[in-house]
């Protein structure tokens, strides 16, 4: 009866750890995906321009007040040199240049204020897969096509193949066809955000061979700020990692995981000390058995080994049930939980490594919960426990 | 006529408890004994004299503060815990007054206990030897009797074929009769008696009852922790 009450608890409790470590992972991996498709891992801008305050001398500041400059539309210094050396980096996954500038999407009377992006089709839809977004239309950008938001389009009454007029900041004018809308799945971002060729953006900006970022995706996402420092470090240029940019989201994730880890560690604890707690009632309701035992030659050394290898028994057999348990509950969530649209809230991350641990770790911790009470089993006086 | 070395030899044995405590009492004082080969020994003695604490000495189950004990010319006082353990379960076999027997276990997992004790893993011999021991006591119809379910004279002989099991050169029974029943006591007494003839297994048996003391070989008396008789 006993067994079967600390097995239920060890269940329990390796339960809850499988069912939150894999839901956590789930919910990071799909806050994470959420925040890295529309976006790259690292992006290079050019570094602000700063005015100098003004000498007449080594040591003589003329003008003390500085004002900071405005800060016009820039290229990336020697880009084409910095994309190459980028490329051949094993950490660096794609490298897209791109131009970002604002314009004015134009429809008769109406007009509407639109961040335009520029880009190498081939390399940016690597980093942000704009095709799987494609509501109508295709995801093609020759010098006269543009993809704008579904939105968009419905305040400009157009749809595929009509035809707006766009107008950079720089005064200079196009008229493009619309060639695909996309659904970010984000109504601002469909209202204001669109897409056209490198060099049509280049020539609207008057940016003529220019680019104003580049973007980088990389391997190991969580190891985007060291990269983007060593990135900076080795071109020069300004590199922003998505961990920098999205410092209080990454804050949140950290703080997630810390709890997570928190709550996995009490967990254990309240496991292991159930374990111990039955097994100290164990050696003393056997401890006439154990003087039994050591009068017929049994040694100290096996008596410790016998409660070790129960608590580790112990353990192992609440992690089997508790892995299937926590996995079975996450299964079911899963399957339970739905988006209005009846896609998954969170994506299943059941992966093997983590029942393997959990069970691993189960049994270390009926092995060192079982410590105490073996060490009592063990020294125990035969004469004394023989005589009760 | 005996061996020439002795079961067991006690030179001057000392026991005390509390020793360096003001509450130090010493409860065996200098005891010499010698128990041959094949003897039947009886220890006597009113409660409290030592006699347990004697047996628990010349058992291994507790140390001299002062003074020899050797088992078949063996000295026991340098050897560490495993060693003594070892000794004890290869060398003796123990019988108890309220039988001892683990009682989750069949009687034939009980006899089988010192042999796997000793070996670790069960195999085909163990569990022969054990089912030969269990005829020898009368118990094959009941060997995989668990030994909670077995009435006080039948646990007892399932305790003496345990005793037996590692083949030892001295058995130490505490009291083996004190809880049975005339008939069975006597029934327990003459299977000691017999093992001892058939193997010449030297029993040293603390009792209370002198018609049991009056059956053995030789009665020791013990009074106040010193050997009067």
């Amino acid at each position: 009866m006993q067994t079967l009450f600390i097995i239920t608890g060890v269940s329990i409790g390796v339960a809850v750890i499988v069912f939150m470590s894999a839901l956590l992972s789930g919910l990071q991996a799909n806050f994470i995906k959420r925040v890295l498709t529309s976006s790259p891992h690292i992006q290079l801008i050019p570094a602000d321009e700063i005015a100098r305050p003004l000498r007449g001398g080594a040591g003589i500041i003329e003008a003390a007040i500085v004002q900071r400059p405005a800060q016009r539309l820039r290229s990336i210094d020697q880009w084409q040199k910095v994309r190459a050396q980028l490329q051949t980096w094993p950490d660096i996954t794609n490298v897209s240049p791109s131009v970002s500038a604002a314009a004015l999407a134009v429809r008769g009377a109406a007009s509407r204020s639109i961040s335009l992006t520029g880009i190498d089709p081939e390399v940016y839809f690597n980093i942000v897969p704009l095709p799987d977004y494609i509501v109508a239309g295709q995801p093609r950008l020759t010098s006269d096509d543009i993809i704008i938001g579904l939105d968009l389009g419905i305040d400009l009454g157009v749809t595929v193949g009509d035809k707006l007029t766009l107008t950079s900041a720089t005064g200079a004018s196009r008229v493009m066809t619309i060639s695909g809308l996309f659904d970010l799945g984000n109504k601002g971002a469909n209202k204001r955000v669109a897409y056209v060729a490198l060099r049509t953006a280049q020539t609207l900006s008057n940016l003529a061979g220019g680019v104003t970022s580049i973007d980088l995706t990389v391997r190991d996402v969580y190891a985007a700020e060291t990269i983007a420092q060593a990135v900076e470090t080795a071109t020069g240029v300004q590199a922003d990692s998505w961990i920098k940019t999205n410092a209080q989201f990454f804050t949140a994730v950290n703080a997630q995981q810390t709890s997570n880890t928190m709550i996995r560690l009490f967990v254990g604890l309240s496991v292991a000390f159930g374990i111990a707690s039955v097994l100290v009632v164990s050696v003393i309701q056997r401890s006439r058995d154990i003087g039994i035992l050591r009068a017929m030659g049994t040694s100290q050394g096996q008596i410790l080994r016998i409660f070790l290898l129960q608590g580790a028994l112990l353990g192992f057999a609440g992690s089997l049930i508790g892995s299937a348990l926590g996995g079975g509950t996450l299964v079911y969530w899963h399957n339970a939980l739905r988006q209005a649209d009846g896609s998954e809230i969170f994506p299943l991350i059941l992966e093997p490594q983590l029942f393997i641990s959990a069970m691993v770790l189960a049994a270390l911790t009926g092995v060192a919960a079982a410590a105490v009470p073996a060490m009592r089993a063990a020294q125990l006086d035969p004469v004394v426990a023989i005589r009760g | 006529m005996a061996d020439a070395v002795p079961v067991v030899k006690l030179e001057g044995v000392r026991k005390a408890y509390g020793t360096g405590t003001p509450v130090e009492v010493e409860v065996l004082h200098g005891i010499d004994l010698e128990l041959q080969r094949g003897e039947f020994v009886a220890l006597t003695g009113p409660s409290g004299s030592g006699k347990s604490t004697l047996l628990n000495i010349i058992g291994l189950l507790d140390r001299p503060t002062a003074g020899r004990l050797l088992i078949s010319g063996r000295e026991t006082g340098r050897l560490n815990d495993t060693e003594l353990t070892q000794l004890r379960g290869h060398s003796i076999g123990f019988i108890f007054q309220t039988h001892c027997l683990i009682s989750a276990f069949t009687a034939l997992e009980n006899v089988m206990m010192p042999q796997l004790v000793a070996s670790e893993f069960p195999n085909d011999a163990i569990r022969a030897r054990a089912e030969e021991l269990l005829d020898q006591v009368g118990l094959t119809r009941w060997k995989d009797n668990l030994s909670s379910n077995m009435s006080g004279g039948q646990q007892q002989r399932v305790a003496i074929a345990r005793s037996l099991a590692m083949n030892p050169v001295l058995i130490l029974a505490d009291e083996p009769t004190g809880n049975l029943d005339t008939k069975s006591a006597d029934g327990a007494l003459d299977l000691m008696r017999q093992v001892n003839r058939d193997h010449g297994t030297t029993f040293l048996i603390v009792t209370h009852s002198m018609d049991i003391a009056h059956r053995c070989d030789r009665i020791i008396d013990v009074v106040d922790g010193q050997i009067v008789n």
